[in-house]
């Protein structure tokens, strides 16, 4: 018989341990579904995890690689401390989509004015602004009338693409664009473009400040006072007011926080990668970054090996689908196979195993 | 019930059980006649709940066997325990608030009758035996002692041959603790056999037949409680002698430090307890010991005096500096800090570990960040620091708070409070759950505080306790705070009254 022991303390090992292995379950379980699809399973593995890193294209993919991980990581990074906090932030996505259209909407007004040093610098804050006040709408409402933060910032996200909709047709259209909708090209005009900090890597300016934020998250949550609110609410809310941590604070700490990040993520990619504010702009970043957090453990040294890890799945299931013909959503279940597979071996730090009849210990 | 020979209703022979990393029961025998009255004493962890659990169904033995009646018993879970004849009153209540006590006790039944029909039975059960009860009160407005009449009841209505109690009196006033004696006594003469588990010694002499000491899983030894006095029976359970802290000389009385002043604060859950105009103070150098059945506003008044429920500013002083609207951390800066009652959850985070749980308060006065950078080799230390000067058994500083057995836990949350020097300090149930050793020398240690001049408020159910360490006594009922009074020269009797909310000034 199979039973389930509670540890008296969480295991470190398993904590950095169970990542690789629901990596590992992944792969299984993974080429196991691409087996039945009838495709080669070690084929499509290696196209996912190997021919992206090593490959003959290995230089342009890992470029990409970087492109996709750093948003990711500057959302997640944003969420884990909300999440470590017990606040749930889910709208993300929203607050993404807000700082884009915040960011843009100011570099737009200089145009065709060449002040990057005023410019880009006036964005940063303009698109950290727009996802913090987008996030600021659940945090209020949650202080002042207990609402559900999931809820409000989750339907959110639908408002801001909706509002994301009335500005590539409306206010931020491009007026040489002979009536096609979407924004003037941000990446084309010097004083707001988002180009590549050292060429060919794809380190834009998002990398470096996701590679920012993870650091001073790692300091704020291991050396800090306020990390350590946080993570007390997040583990005995009770404990944390008798601390002396005040519950509505954090919830505005936490979520503006996260939707600042989040505004900054959406800010560096219509700068960049994106070029442009259209209708399409949000490719689920802010969804995905969820995942990424958990992958990480919600610690941000984790989130930034998680977000490299996702990024390089989006990246080979890319190329699973062009090279093998294997169906997007076949990529998407994969990808939802690792969270899950993360979350059912989460167990093994918080309990261990046992076989047979409980021993007994001398 | 002396010493002639009788069948035993239930025989425990040999019976061993072991958990990882410790046997719990070694080898313990026991018997209880019909009609008798047994303590089961010892220490936490000393094996009583392991050996009750294996009477009541929920833990097997390892080795060894049980008789009942004379016939072999192996109960698989409770309830083939309480078919046998076995019936068990816990210590925490698994009641439900919103319902009725006949709609309580319906549930705790296999095969209910119909409600008018149990209503009735409850009723001449609670007059047969003394215990008043109205079946259609609800259960949140009951007090603890009625509350435990609920649970006697529905074991009651079993008609069981042997009734297991566990720690009963540590929630009641004394004039409740007579009604239940009377109760038990009843019953006993009934030939009902009543499994008595308490460490309160007085109590087992005034009520129990037989006694079965344990320490450490072993049986240490059976006695007579009538023909033993108190402090042998304490110094068999501990395996040491200990003295009773020494009384401190008294002095003249210095001018308060801490003032509570009209405090009223509403209840903080839907069957808390609502404070109105609670008036206290204590001086410097002195202790006032608040005693109360669970429930008429302790945490509430303590919630209040730790900042997580404010109030005005005047109503809370510490010495003349307006305390009410301050938040926690104000508080301790002030000086005055304050140790809840409940351990994990509340005073501790259960998965942090004790460097990081003390942190979780002594941050301020321990200056142990700086600009808000925590400095845990500092941290580290005051947490080494508390773990040596409490005695607190624990493998390291790192270990998980939730890893500590209760009593070693509390005295790690003691010792947080009370090495941070403060001005006031006010705890809530100092030594519950804590060994007779450790309890001693938590109690010792309050003392010695109040004597290096702080001021100290405690607030417990252990009557004796608070007789003990106090100077002046004031009783929590219903949310109103009696006037304190000083301890010396206080009869049972007043302080009985005083308990009851009886207004004898």
């Amino acid at each position: 018989m199979i039973r389930l022991e509670r540890r008296p303390n969480p295991s470190q090992v398993w904590s950095y341990l169970t990542p690789v292995v629901a990596l590992i379950a992944t792969m299984i379980a993974g080429g196991a579904m691409f087996a039945a699809l009838g495709s080669d399973p070690v084929e499509a593995i290696r196209l996912i995890f190997w021919d992206p890193l090593f490959g003959e294209f290995a230089f342009y993919y890992r470029a990409q690689i970087l492109v996709k991980a750093g948003p990711l990581i500057l959302i997640a990074v944003g969420l884990a401390l909300g999440f470590r906090a017990g606040i749930w932030n889910i709208g993300a996505e929203g607050q993404y989509i807000m700082g884009a259209i915040f960011a843009a909407a100011v570099g737009l007004a200089f145009y065709p004015m060449e002040a990057r040093w005023l410019i880009f610098p006036l964005m940063i804050v303009a698109g950290a602004l727009g996802g913090f006040l987008w996030a600021m709408i659940p945090a209020l409402l949650k202080t002042k009338f207990n609402t559900n933060e999931i809820l409000v910032s989750l339907l959110l996200v639908y408002v801001a693409e909706q509002f994301l909709a009335k500005m590539s047709f409306g206010a931020l259209r491009n007026p040489d664009g002979q009536g096609f909708p979407g924004s003037r090209n941000l990446s084309q005009y010097a004083s707001t473009a988002n180009p590549e900090v050292i060429a060919g890597t794809g380190a834009h300016w998002g990398v470096i400040a996701a590679t920012i934020a993870v650091l001073v998250a790692a300091i704020l949550l291991s050396r800090h006072r306020v990390g350590f609110d946080i993570k007390l609410m997040g583990v005995a809310p009770r404990a944390a007011a008798f601390s002396g941590v005040i519950p509505a604070r954090m919830v505005i700490l936490c979520l503006g926080i996260s939707g600042a990040l989040a505004g900054l993520a959406g800010m560096f990619e219509v700068t960049g990668p994106a070029g442009q504010i259209t209708e399409n702009f949000n490719q689920g970043y802010g969804f995905t970054a969820i995942i990424v957090a958990f992958l990480g453990r919600l610690n941000p040294i984790g989130i930034l090996f998680a977000g490299l890890l996702i990024g390089l799945t989006y990246i080979g299931g890319d190329a699973a689908q062009s090279g093998m013909g294997l169906p997007l959503a076949a990529v998407q279940a994969f990808q939802g196979m690792l969270l899950f597979f993360l979350l059912a071996f989460d167990l093994l730090t918080q309990y261990r195993v046992r076989l047979g009849k409980a021993g007994v210990a001398a | 019930m002396g010493a002639e020979i009788t069948t035993d209703l239930l025989a425990v022979h040999g019976v061993t059980k072991a958990y990882p990393g410790v046997v719990a029961n070694d080898d313990v025998s026991l018997a209880i006649t019909p009609g008798q009255v047994h303590a089961l004493l010892g220490e936490n962890g000393a094996g009583k709940s392991t050996l009750v659990k294996m009477m009541y169904g929920l833990v097997k033995p390892d080795s060894g066997h049980m008789t009942l009646g004379g016939a072999a018993f192996t109960p698989t879970d409770p309830r083939a325990a309480r078919a046998a004849g076995i019936a068990m009153v816990f210590q925490h209540f698994s009641l439900f608030d919103a319902l009725t006590v006949a709609e309580n006790i319906a549930l705790g039944m296999e095969h209910p009758p119909k409600p008018r029909q149990l209503s009735r039975q409850i009723k001449e059960v609670s007059e047969t035996y003394g215990l008043p009860l109205n079946p259609d009160r609800t259960v949140g407005t009951l007090s603890a002692g009625e509350r435990q009449r609920v649970e006697i009841i529905r074991c009651l209505l079993q008609n069981p041959r042997l009734l297991i109690m566990d720690e009963p009196t540590s929630v009641l006033t004394p004039q409740e603790v007579d009604i239940l004696f009377a109760t038990l006594r009843k019953l006993s003469s009934e030939g009902t056999a009543i499994l008595y588990i308490s460490h309160k010694l007085e109590e087992i002499r005034a009520l129990c037949d037989a006694a079965t000491i344990l320490r450490g899983g072993k049986v240490v030894a059976t006695c007579d409680p009538r023909s033993q006095s108190a402090r042998e029976m304490a110094e068999l359970m501990v395996g040491q002698s200990f003295a009773t802290p020494a009384r401190r000389a008294k002095d003249t009385r210095a001018a308060p430090a801490l003032r509570v002043k009209g405090l009223s604060a509403a209840r903080t859950s839907p069957f808390g307890t609502t404070l109105s105009d609670v008036t206290f103070d204590v001086a410097p150098g002195e202790i006032l010991g608040i005693g109360g059945v669970a429930g008429n506003g302790q945490d509430e008044l303590l919630n209040a005096l730790s900042g997580e429920t404010r109030t005005q500013g005047d109503q809370i002083t510490l010495n003349d500096v307006a305390m009410g609207g301050l938040s926690p951390r104000d508080r301790r800066a002030a000086g005055l800090c304050v140790a809840p009652e409940e351990r994990l959850g509340h005073a501790a985070a259960p998965t942090l570990s004790l460097v990081e749980n003390a942190f979780l308060t002594a941050d301020t006065r321990k200056i142990l960040s700086k600009n808000g950078f925590i400095n845990w080799s500092a941290v580290r230390a005051y947490a080494t620091e508390v773990i040596e000067g409490f005695d607190v058994r624990t493998p390291g500083p790192n270990t998980a708070a939730q890893a500590l057995s209760g009593g070693n836990l509390q005295k790690f949350l003691m010792g947080r409070e009370m090495l941070q020097s403060p001005t006031a300090l006010v705890i809530n149930q100092p030594t519950w759950g804590v060994d007779a050793a450790a309890a001693a020398s938590i109690r010792s240690k309050l003392m010695a505080m109040a004597d290096d001049g702080a001021a100290v408020v405690v607030i417990s159910q252990d009557l004796d306790e608070l007789l003990e360490i106090s100077d002046r006594f004031a009783a929590l009922n219903a949310g109103h705070l009696s006037p304190a009074r000083p301890v010396t020269g206080l009869t049972m009797d007043e302080i009985g009254l005083m308990l009851g909310g009886s207004a004898a000034a």
